[in-house]
């Protein structure tokens, strides 16, 4: 490799500099975003649908305590099987798991989450548990539209039916809580987790 | 030089593809003149961070037309840089493409001449 001396006008080291470094910035760019590309697991989020469709006939349609046991069960779960799969998904296309758009999309979606618990701890001891599904399917709306960011176009749109459905469950009458439930946590995710599997692979 | 001028420079410099060669100067007389062009370098860059992509994922990547992806990705595999794998996948074709030896050891060269100018830049200023 040869590098010529610096020359002045058009040939301005500085100039140079500035290209290099803004190509070094764009390789390194498109390399994290192709992280972020590869490692939503499709299949991770049809698992997720099926299990809230299998949580949702178990909670049954009343809000209470055994209804929000039942859910928070299946969050975890959800979370568990979200990690599990993108974490195979990743090793599998040998990719790092902490690279910086899947760490950002982690942490946008974290936020949502945890504010999602607090409230949930919250609005259950005050006896608001009808409130809770509104608040659940905006909150992870929320989480993936930001998240969404750092990902494939699908997952903010996700995010937006999530958000959708959401506000149209907390303007809705109680007694459509738990079939809205149903519908985001279920339907929207088997629904995206094929067109995520079809799109872009496992 | 003078102010003005020296920001026309660093605005034709840094410019992708649409600054002129001749001004670019002798130090890009090595560069790769295939991966020069942004949307190559974003190709074999996405391609060195998975093992293979498909023809929509790239797409979907780097934000592009159908007709600009197989033009640049069509360049790149008659360069050897990339090869391209057509298949059914549920009756729908698919293309997937990979980066080949060549491709990694073109990209490393590119990094290798981009960290290269950076180096000089910096001696110069300092001096």
């Amino acid at each position: 490799m040869s590098l010529t001396p610096p020359a002045p006008a058009e040939r301005s080291p500085v100039a140079l500099h500035e290209r290099a470094v803004a190509d070094l910035r764009f390789i390194r760019q498109t390399m994290e975003g192709t992280a972020a590309f590869t490692t939503l697991s499709g299949a991770g989020l049809v698992v997720i649908g099926l299990s809230a469709l299998a949580a949702g006939a178990v909670a049954g349609r009343a809000p209470g305590a055994t209804w929000l046991g039942v859910w928070v069960a299946e969050a975890v779960l959800a979370v568990a099987v979200g990690v599990l799969t993108t974490a195979w998904k990743t090793r599998t296309a040998r990719l790092p798991l902490l690279a910086g758009p899947l760490r950002k999309f982690g942490l946008a979606l974290g936020a949502p989450l945890l504010v999602g618990t607090v409230l949930t701890i919250a609005l259950a001891r005050a006896g608001f548990h009808a409130v809770l599904p509104g608040a659940w399917l905006m909150l992870y709306g929320s989480g993936l539209l930001a998240g969404g960011a750092f990902s494939i176009r699908l997952v903010p749109v996700m995010g937006a039916c999530f958000l959708g459905l959401g506000v149209a469950t907390t303007l809705a009458p109680a007694a459509l809580g738990s079939p809205a439930l149903l519908v985001g946590f279920g339907g929207l995710h088997v629904v995206f987790g094929l067109l995520v599997a079809r799109g872009h692979g496992g | 030089m003078a102010e003005p001028a020296r920001r026309r420079a660093r605005e034709r410099a840094a410019a992708p593809a649409a600054a002129p060669r001749k001004a670019r100067g002798a130090a890009h007389r090595d560069l790769d003149a295939l991966l020069h062009h942004r949307l190559r370098l974003g190709l074999v860059s996405a391609l060195a961070a998975a093992d293979s992509l498909s023809f929509n994922d790239l797409k979907g990547l780097l934000d592009i037309s159908d007709g600009n992806l197989s033009v640049h990705a069509r360049k790149l595999e008659e360069a050897g840089y990339v090869t391209c794998t057509k298949t059914f996948e549920n009756r729908r074709p698919r293309t997937d493409y990979r980066l080949t030896a060549a491709g990694r050891q073109a990209l490393g060269r590119y990094l290798s001449h981009m960290e290269a100018i950076i180096r000089a830049a910096k001696d110069t200023l300092g001096r």
